[in-house]
């Protein structure tokens, strides 16, 4: 990630590449044919207004989209080099490289905050008591949450605050060391303090994670992220630095819709 | 206060209040009054003999042993073969065949089926496991019918149960990648189980007393043996009562109250047990 302008970025490596992706529920197709590229590191940050497809567009970078009974999905999405809906592909395998953080916090009721965080590695067999607690200490560190809660570990995690929570949920995804981190309006639950820690948690992961956010508040696109992609009724308008769209937009839908004249 | 618009208002709200009241007292005050009744009766013939004789044709040294026996065993055979299997068709239903019209159309059935008459039940029982499987009128026959008696009940509040789990919850567990069964086992069992022990409890509570079904399957009244296997003839505190109400004389009949205290009293170890599993099974968090 370059700041510096007087510096020629090198192009960056790809992490997804979306290709005429149509999705929707049973008769209602909610995507129409979207072409994305989303880089490697860095955030990229999906914008429109609501019910154009967003969370559907973004659930199904890691396959959740078709845990909806009825939900269809055509075309193709590439992460790295495989195709993730080529018949090879185990979508459990996936979601562990591609982590997801929900609109609402939704830590596992039953368990403390310590097992949530671990939850992902004792779901999936793959808990080794000896580094439990060092993986754990780490991401709840990597979440910003640990000096918040390091003396109430055994605490039920519903017990936070809404954004605790959500910083819980997010520790529990890293705790499970994927690549990819998919954010579905993480904020849209949360005040403007809670929301402005996890903004700024976001700007710590993305040096080591790739991180794609759904937000219907475009300041926090334009605060956060690197890249922007407005979709609007199920198509991708525009898709640019984040920079460059919200000052120079090129497309005359995404001037209106950033300037306030709909959604 | 004396205003007459909050005299209209406040009015309906006592009337409410009054009806609801009222509605938990008359059952609760005539359950105290038939248990009273049958409390006066009876407790002066429980003894230790009461509980360890065999039936008699003479009143006075007739006991409950038998049927007491049976009816425990009749008890944890039924909940052994009803809640695994009943806690199984309700996961499928609400996890694995969600939405499907297929989950939706069993769905119907079992309510329906949770309306049939119990005797409906013992003739069941007594056409597939008495004969058909050839099981003869034994204490499995007996389970066997119970337990499809309280199936219904059983599936449906264990369904009941796991749809109070939220959909993010399942979610979260699927973004971390896990599989459907890891998430049933370790996300929406833990969370579901109180809900579905109570519905359990609550069923098995009415098998206890269940007379009718296990008439037609053929439990005994008059028995020198205690149930050594499954297939053992048998009998059971319901029957037993039953049995001795019918008797002309009035010394059985006391017998009966007795036998009902029994009946009650197990009923309630058997139910404080299964709370305290339950509770055991419910972690405790701060």
């Amino acid at each position: 990630m370059s700041e510096n302008p007087a510096e020629v970025p090198a192009p960056l490596p790809v992490k997804f590449r979306v290709e005429n992706l149509r999705a929707g529920f049973g008769d209602n197709e909610v995507l129409h044919g979207i072409d994305m590229v989303v880089p490697d590191r860095g955030v990229t940050a999906i914008i429109g207004p609501s019910g154009c497809g967003k969370s559907t567009l973004i659930r199904c970078l890691n396959r959740m989209h078709e845990l909806v009974p009825s939900a269809f999905v055509s075309g193709s999405v590439h992460l790295e080099d495989t195709d993730i809906y080529a018949g090879a592909v185990d979508p459990v395998l996936l979601r562990r490289r591609v982590g997801m953080v929900f609109q609402k916090p939704n830590p596992f009721p039953s368990m403390s905050i310590r097992e949530n965080v671990l939850a992902g590695l004792k779901l999936t067999g793959s808990l080794d008591k000896s580094t439990a607690d060092e993986i754990m200490e780490r991401a709840l560190n990597h979440a910003a949450l640990w000096d918040e809660v390091k003396d109430r570990l055994d605490d039920r995690g519903t017990g936070l605050s809404g954004g605790q929570q959500q910083r819980l949920c997010i520790a529990r995804s890293l705790a499970v060391s994927p690549d990819v981190l998919l954010m579905d309006e993480p904020c849209s639950a949360l005040d403007p303090i809670a929301t402005a820690r996890i903004e700024d948690l976001i700007h710590q992961l993305k040096e080591h994670y790739t991180i794609v956010i759904v937000t219907h508040n475009m300041q926090q696109a334009a605060r956060a992220s690197d890249k922007t992609a407005f979709l609007l009724m199920g198509e991708l308008v525009e898709m640019t630095e984040t920079k460059t769209l919200f000052t120079s937009p090129s497309d005359r839908r995404t001037e209106d819709y950033i300037t306030g004249k709909f959604g | 206060m004396n205003n007459p618009q909050e005299t209209r208002r406040v009015w309906p709200e006592k009337l409410f209040y009054g009806l609801c009241l009222s509605a938990v007292i008359i059952p609760l005050g005539i359950l105290v009054l038939l248990l009273g009744k049958v409390g006066m009766d009876g407790v002066a013939r429980i003894d230790w003999g009461f509980i360890t004789h065999y039936p008699s044709r003479l009143p006075a040294r007739a006991g409950i042993l038998p049927a007491m026996v049976g009816s425990i065993y009749l008890i944890g055979l039924t909940a052994l073969i009803a809640v695994p299997v009943g806690i199984g068709a309700a996961i499928y239903l609400q996890e694995y065949g969600k939405n499907s019209r297929w989950a939706d159309m069993i769905e119907l059935n079992i309510a329906n089926l949770a309306g049939v008459p119990s005797i409906i039940y013992g003739l069941l029982g007594l056409g597939f496991f008495v004969r058909t499987l050839g099981m003869g009128r034994s204490l499995l026959a007996g389970a066997c019918t119970l337990a499809l008696l309280i199936l219904p009940v059983i599936i449906m509040s264990a369904r009941e149960a796991l749809r109070t789990v939220p959909d993010r919850t399942r979610e979260a567990a699927y973004g971390l990648g896990a599989t459907q069964w890891q998430v049933v086992r370790q996300v929406v069992l833990p969370v579901a189980m109180p809900g579905m022990m109570t519905g359990s409890i609550l069923a098995i509570s009415r098998a206890i007393g269940e007379t009718a079904p296990l008439i037609v399957v053929g439990a005994l009244t008059y028995l020198t043996f205690l149930p050594n296997s499954p297939f053992s003839a048998f009998s059971a505190l319901p029957i037993q009562i039953y049995n001795w109400v019918s008797r002309p004389q009035e010394a059985f009949v006391t017998n009966a109250a007795s036998g009902i205290i029994v009946l009650l009293v197990i009923m309630l170890v058997m139910n404080s047990l299964a709370i305290l599993l339950r509770n055991r099974l419910e972690r405790r968090l701060k």
